[in-house]
């Protein structure tokens, strides 16, 4: 007996230590980009970078300044939100409220499906069919802007949004619906005044998750936002979100100069960014419980 | 029993022999065509050699010799002081091999009345002083200028002897490459790009600069003011295959010949 | 009958009621529009790739390199570097992900430490891939000096994929009837007698499927393996875990933003965005339906 239980206990911590890995590789990725970010700060004063509105990293002295880049991302964000949040969460309520669960079970499939769609092919469509569209029908210098790539990030948002706040209405427990029909609510009321309210946590989730993954898009962006890194003064200007800015530029920094500190440090900005989000999604999640989560 | 047969496949791989003839070659876009070119006729000529090419800019490619994750270096511009001594620093010597001659030619779409530009309105125009099509003599529309990105050795070339040091305005649309620029003005009737000599092609109108238009002659008689070399580095004087190759890409019969093909100016 | 239709034939019509039930039907038929917007949206991805670029694709395009400045020729070791990326990931994760679900659900007690692990896996579900990139240029390509190649690239992607793993793991660990690990300790077995072979079979297909939509998740992705795996131009089928690769995401990437002759090649691209998600949605759609079996039959 006592050999068993030596055994299990190895065991036991075996898989403590695997379980670990997530923790672990989160660590070492915040490790490694701050490691290889901060020495940024050495040549360039905190304020001149948060705040700086140039962002020249080759020329002679270099610029560091994200301001722009910050902006570009939360102003894509900003677009695929409004676009995303309506959609996702009027999708979500047909799916979960009104379609028969054969049309539910049909549908259910296709949202998920388009969650399956790579980024690079988003942004490739994007690119060769929506760009001329909108440089035509809009008389625009240029159809890679912000409206595209926000437009485009929509798309990778919305099945996270819809998905997750679905589910979030259907395990809303039918007692609630039944009751308030049975007070002479109709069914759109029993929606907006009982379910909607009832489920708000995890469509606030929904809705976080939703945006965190939109702000983390690298591909949409990098081929269709339009590169230009600048603070936008329309929906139809060119911007350069942070994740577009690393990958079109990590390439060439050499390993060690100041170019490639600063993007590890606009990586760890990014990281912050996402950490928050995700931060703020949980908090909403155990803090405002989600009615009927017992049979989530 | 999937999960073993992957496992098998996957020593398998693991337990190859090292490659006889393998080169690693990255770097500009400009010299892109040139390299692919060489690259598939060689591969044919010399078949038990592996050969691997990026283009990304050249920025990359001589980072890429910096960090010793490259046998050649594609460039379109020279190497900078600054990048010498972070090489050497690394216990690289970077090599530069002449092996093309290209110049920079401004583009529009073929729809846009402009018919020549000088050197300084190309710096207004690009710096943001000049924003509409007519005060260059066109139509009254918008100019939308179009840059490459900080990794491009055509951008450097084009910041040198165009824009004189100075900075290109943020408003202008940073493209990665040659082949995108070419794609954006070729679709676009207000844009305004510059592309190497060998992206020229039917759906773009070459401008000439201060009356002058860029091609092979001008090039190579000095005639032209945005020419330069285009330049391949190794990693020290090379040996081997780095060596064969460069070889291969500076003689008059088999290389200079595919540097025309790609629409470039041979050295001779 | 159902609980609206009760309350309709209990309660006095009124006017306004008139009115509320012309509002309802207004909002409904708006959310149905939507719901049809959203699905039409994948209809029209996919079908304007089908529409461009399926003349590009027969056997030549499937079965060779590309020829010709990638003007001609096809994109097979495009296809070959992502089935290789794809597997090298799950072999990385699947293990990974199954042991940490197993222990998530079977031997944790609800406490601190839980919510720390559970919390972490939540947060690198969320980080952006290019921070993976950079995660894997840092720490796989230079400090652990594997170089740009396949190896760095699995490692990459596996760590990307743990998430989903651990996540459908756990969904299909959840779903075990107690029973059956009652019935287990009760005859005698340890709890790893009883994990090993009572549990993990039969929670397999659920993992399998988890594992199948991580795969073609890992296949799709392009930030992640720019930097640390993929290429322009290598022809060649990888002779070592040590070598780079070409990949279809990458490959369309690069055709459609810095190939040397973008119009020339533009049927390719769209071809090789078809084989791509083909390969994608084909995969997704087989977890898929396999998983709503699996549900059904429970």
């Amino acid at each position: 007996m006592p050999g068993r239980q030596a055994k299990e206990k190895i065991i036991r911590r075996t898989f403590f230590v695997l379980a670990s890995a997530g923790i672990l590789t989160l660590l070492a990725i915040a490790l490694f980009l701050f490691i290889e970010g901060f020495p940024i700060f050495r040549g360039t004063s905190v304020q001149s970078f948060f705040l700086g509105l140039y962002w020249y990293p080759t020329s002679d002295p270099p610029d560091f300044g994200i301001l722009a880049l910050m902006v570009g991302s939360l102003s894509v964000v900003a677009v695929s939100a409004a676009v995303a949040v309506p959609l996702g969460l009027a999708t979500a309520v047909y799916l979960a409220e009104i379609a028969s669960p054969r049309m539910r079970e049909i549908a259910k499939p296709v949202v998920e499906l388009l969650a399956a769609l790579p980024s690079v092919v988003i942004g490739f469509f994007g690119m060769v069919v929506v760009a001329p569209f909108l440089q035509q029908t809009f008389d625009l210098p240029t159809g890679l802007n912000a409206l595209n790539a926000g437009l485009m990030l929509a798309f990778m948002s919305v099945p996270t949004i819809c998905s997750l706040s679905e589910d979030a209405l259907y395990a809303v427990p039918n007692s609630l619906r039944e009751a308030s029909l049975a007070l002479g609510a109709t069914h759109l009321e029993t929606i907006v005044r009982v379910v909607l309210p009832a489920s708000i946590s995890g469509i606030g989730t929904a809705v976080i998750l939703g945006l965190s993954r939109a702000m983390g898009e690298t591909m949409v962006v990098l081929m269709v936002a339009g590169g230009a890194a600048m603070i936008p003064e329309s929906l139809f200007d060119s911007v350069r979100p942070m994740t577009a800015t690393i990958a079109a530029e990590m390439a060439e920094a050499p390993v060690g100069g100041s170019h490639y500190h600063a993007l590890f440090a606009v990586g760890a900005v990014l990281f912050l960014f996402t950490f928050a989000f995700n931060l703020v999604a949980d908090w909403i999640s155990h803090r405002f419980r989600q009615v009927g989560e017992a049979s989530l | 029993m999937k999960r073993m047969i992957l496992a098998i496949a996957v020593l398998s791989l693991l337990a190859a022999p090292a490659l006889a003839g393998q080169l690693t070659i990255k770097g500009s876009t400009t010299v892109l065509p040139i390299a692919q070119e060489i690259t598939e006729s060689y591969m044919k000529e010399f078949p038990g050699v592996a050969i691997s090419l990026s283009g990304s800019g050249s920025g990359d490619g001589i980072k890429a010799i910096i960090d010793g994750t490259t046998d050649i270096a594609d460039s379109s511009r020279f190497i900078k002081d600054s990048e010498v001594k972070m090489a050497v620093e690394k216990g690289a010597y970077p090599v530069p091999f002449a092996v093309a001659y290209d110049c920079i030619v401004p583009v529009v779409n073929p729809k846009n009345g402009v018919s020549n530009l000088t050197l300084a309105q190309l710096k207004d125009i690009y710096t943001g002083k000049i924003r509409n099509w007519k005060e260059v003599g066109g139509t009254d529309k918008k100019i939308v200028a179009i840059s490459r990105d900080t990794s491009s050795g055509t951008f450097e070339v084009w910041e040198e002897k165009v824009m004189k040091k100075e900075r290109v305005t943020p408003a202008a649309q940073m493209l990665a490459s040659n082949g995108a620029v070419a794609q954006a003005v070729a679709s676009n009737p207000y844009a305004l790009g510059y592309v190497g000599l060998g992206y020229l092609n039917k759906s773009l109108k070459g401008i000439p600069v201060n009356g002058i238009m860029g091609s092979e002659q001008t090039t190579l008689a000095g005639t032209y003011p945005i020419s330069r070399p285009l330049f391949m580095f190794t990693r020290g004087w090379p040996t081997g295959t780095t060596a064969d190759f460069i070889n291969y890409v500076l003689n008059p019969e088999k290389g200079q010949k595919l540097v025309k093909k790609a629409g470039f100016v041979p050295l001779y | 009958m159902s609980p609206e239709n009760a309350a309709r034939k209990t309660l006095p019509a009124g006017r306004r009621h008139g009115r509320r039930r012309a509002v309802q039907a207004t909002a409904f038929a708006l959310f149905r529009l939507f719901a049809v917007v959203n699905g039409m949206a994948l209809a029209l991805v996919v079908g304007f790739l089908v529409v461009r670029g399926w003349r590009a694709v027969n056997l030549t395009f499937l079965t060779q390199a590309p020829m010709d400045s990638m003007t001609a020729g096809g994109i097979l070791p495009c296809i070959a570097g992502t089935l290789l990326l794809a597997f090298g990931a799950m072999l990385v994760a699947f293990p990974l992900g199954v042991a940490a679900a197993v222990y998530l659900n079977e031997y944790a007690r609800p406490g601190l430490i839980v919510r720390i692990i559970r919390l972490s896996i939540n947060n690198l579900a969320g980080v952006p891939s290019v921070v993976f990139g950079l995660f894997g240029l840092a720490f796989f390509v230079i400090y652990l000096k594997m170089g740009v190649s396949l190896l760095a690239g699995c490692l990459t992607l596996g760590a990307m994929s743990l998430p989903v793993i651990i996540g459908a793991s756990e969904e299909a660990l959840k779903s075990v009837p107690q029973t059956y690990r009652e019935a287990s300790l009760a005859l005698g077995a340890t709890k790893w007698q009883t994990i090993w072979r009572v549990l993990l079979p039969a929670a397999l297909p659920g993992m399998l499927t988890g594992g199948i939509l991580g795969l073609s998740r890992a296949a799709g992705e392009t930030a992640p393996i720019m930097f640390t795996a993929a290429v322009f131009f290598t022809p060649k089928m990888p002779k070592s875990i040590f070598d780079e690769i070409m990949a279809l995401p990458y490959h369309i990437y690069v055709l459609a933003t810095a190939g040397t002759n973008i119009e020339k090649t533009r049927p390719l691209q769209y071809g090789s965005a078809l084989v791509l998600i083909a390969l994608v949605l084909g995969m997704n759609l087989f977890a898929i339906v396999w998983r709503a079996r699996l549900r059904r039959n429970r």
